[in-house]
């Protein structure tokens, strides 16, 4: 197998280098931590729960700082905290619920400081794009899990971000919102070209997703070994019942099977 | 069968909901005709015990003057509770975006609440014009509250929404506008709720307090003045306004909490499911 994809061997878009990350109470989150995120890819980090995989996309969204090591940010412009050029999905779709899905996905721009009739044509279009139209004046409240997470995606896309980091953003939701979810993220993917990390600790979601699966074992956590899924897109529900879906799987769960078994026993 | 069970569930719900109105009434009715009774058959001076239906004479009777005394009351205890509210609140801002200001300003907080506000008065008229003195004695009993409270809300934020408003680089007083306050609302309202209630306790214990120096005009004050009158019908009557003020100031903020969260906060949702 291959480690690397041909699909997208553009110059990265943001690196880690040799990270470690240490947490207040003494625990080794990551070390030694290598990865490049290349322009343009949908990149899974596939990892068992608690291996540091969101720990590690905090530090490429600058929330968390490492504790050694460095974040490399080669493009022309560093993409620092505050300049909306990565949009980031929570787990929870962590939405205001004081205030309506129009003003929940209109948040980035409010704080950039955008002018309203700018920011009220770009939240329209992206709840357009989310396949939330109609719903601008509806409470979190009143929404589904599916429906929220797609507010929060909303929100996250408003900014026009180059990268879009989310965090297992769809491990709440019941498999068929689940699959809708999916689908509808490679739609966005492919539509807007942007890159997008995503964390999950589902072989079935990441292999149907990415382009390239970054597995990562824990304690401490690090890459394990890298896939690349080089099945075309557009992909859909063939693809999901395809020899070849069901070959990635298998390497996939092969892959994460040993990076859980290489982090020792509990 | 599935809408007849909710239909017989709701016939239920109704007939409980009446009952809670019906009973604290019949209960209401059945001590007041003991009471009349009572004082009829025994023969008790009203000096002593007046029958309800003679409070309620007095209530129409002395009406001018209770109803001036109440307003007095009622401005003062608004006065005490608007004070409390801005107080309570701006101090919880201020300590939240100051660790300094909080560490060297809260314990004194707490020894304002903590100091029974009996006590207090006294010195306070000392020091005070009396109408200043009962204002400050409202503040200082309704706006604690309100201070922990809002406290508690301004630290209640979603973690992940603090990160989210990180990420977007927001300002500080973005944080605090669009974030924090908005968290801090249900709390906020919480407090308000209770510092009602409080700043007529405190408007009514510093009326007490200001009519034995010898000056008030408020409903605390009548209720002194009339029993060392042994005028005890208007004292019942004064009584009876002020739980019917305390009664109407609870529910108003009920009514404001309700109206404010309706369509977001769980405290309000619960009872449409």
């Amino acid at each position: 197998m291959p480690p690397i994809a041909d699909a997208f061997p553009a110059a990265p878009l943001v690196a880690l280098r040799d990270v470690g990350k240490d947490f207040a109470n003494g625990t080794r989150a990551l070390a030694g931590l290598d990865l490049e995120v290349r322009k343009g890819e949908f990149l899974a980090l596939l990892g068992p729960s608690g291996c540091g995989k969101s720990t590690a996309l905090r530090i490429i969204a600058g929330l968390s700082e490492p504790t050694e090591g460095t974040v490399e940010w080669p493009a022309p412009t560093t993409p620092i905290l505050g300049e909306s050029r990565i949009g980031f999905v929570f787990q929870e779709p962590t939405l205001m619920p004081w205030a309506s899905v129009l003003e929940n996905v209109m948040l980035p721009l409010k704080i950039k400081g955008t002018a309203m009739n700018e920011a009220a044509d770009r939240t329209a279009t992206v709840l357009d794009r989310v396949g939330l139209r109609g719903f601008a004046q509806a409470f979190p409240r009143e929404l589904s899990g599916g429906m929220r997470m797609r507010v929060s995606i909303a929100r996250a896309l408003v900014t026009e971000p180059q990268l879009l980091l989310m965090d297992e953003p769809f491990a709440a939701l019941d498999e068929i919102t689940r699959f809708a979810l999916n689908d509808d993220l490679l739609r966005m993917w492919q539509a807007l070209r942007t890159t997008i990390v995503f964390v999950t600790h589902s072989v079935f979601e990441s292999v149907y997703l990415s382009s390239r699966i970054a597995v990562m074992a824990p304690r401490p956590g690090r890459i394990f070994t890298e896939l690349a899924i080089d099945a075309p897109y557009p992909r859909d529900s063939s693809f999901r019942l395809s020899p070849e879906y069901g070959a990635f799987c298998r390497s996939a769960s092969v892959a994460l099977g040993q990076a859980t078994a290489a982090g020792g026993a509990w | 069968m599935n809408a007849l069970a909710r239909g017989r569930r709701s016939s239920r719900e109704r007939r409980e909901q009446a009952l809670r109105i019906a009973l604290p009434i019949a209960v209401l009715l059945i001590v007041l005709a003991l009471w009349e009774l009572a004082v009829r058959i025994g023969g008790i001076p009203p000096y002593i015990l007046p029958a309800p239906s003679l409070i309620i004479q007095t209530i129409i009777a002395d009406g001018k003057l209770l109803s001036q005394s109440l307003s007095v009351t009622l401005i003062t205890t608004l006065e005490g509770f608007l004070l409390a509210a801005a107080g309570g609140v701006g101090l919880a801002v201020l300590f939240n975006q100051s660790r300094l200001v909080e560490y060297s300003l809260y314990p004194y907080a707490v020894v304002l609440q903590v100091t029974p506000i009996v006590a207090i008065a006294p010195l306070l008229l000392v020091y005070l014009p009396q109408h200043a003195a009962v204002l400050v004695c409202a503040w200082i009993v309704a706006f604690f509250p309100v201070l922990a409270n809002t406290t508690l809300g301004l630290n209640s934020v979603d973690r992940n929404l603090v990160d989210l408003f990180a990420l977007y680089g927001a300002s500080r007083g973005q944080r605090l506008w669009y974030l924090k306050l908005p968290s801090a609302l249900p709390y906020i309202l919480g407090g308000l709720r209770i510092a009602g209630g409080l700043s007529l306790i405190g408007a009514v214990v510093a009326e007490i307090a200001a009519g034995s120096a010898g000056a008030g005009s408020g409903l605390a004050y009548l209720i002194v003045e009339s029993g060392y009158r042994l005028n005890v019908p208007r004292m019942f009557a004064a009584l009876i306004l002020l739980s019917v003020a305390g009664i109407v100031i609870f529910y108003a903020l009920s009514l404001v909490n309700h109206l404010a969260l309706r369509r977001w906060h769980e405290s309000a949702l619960a009872a449409e499911r």
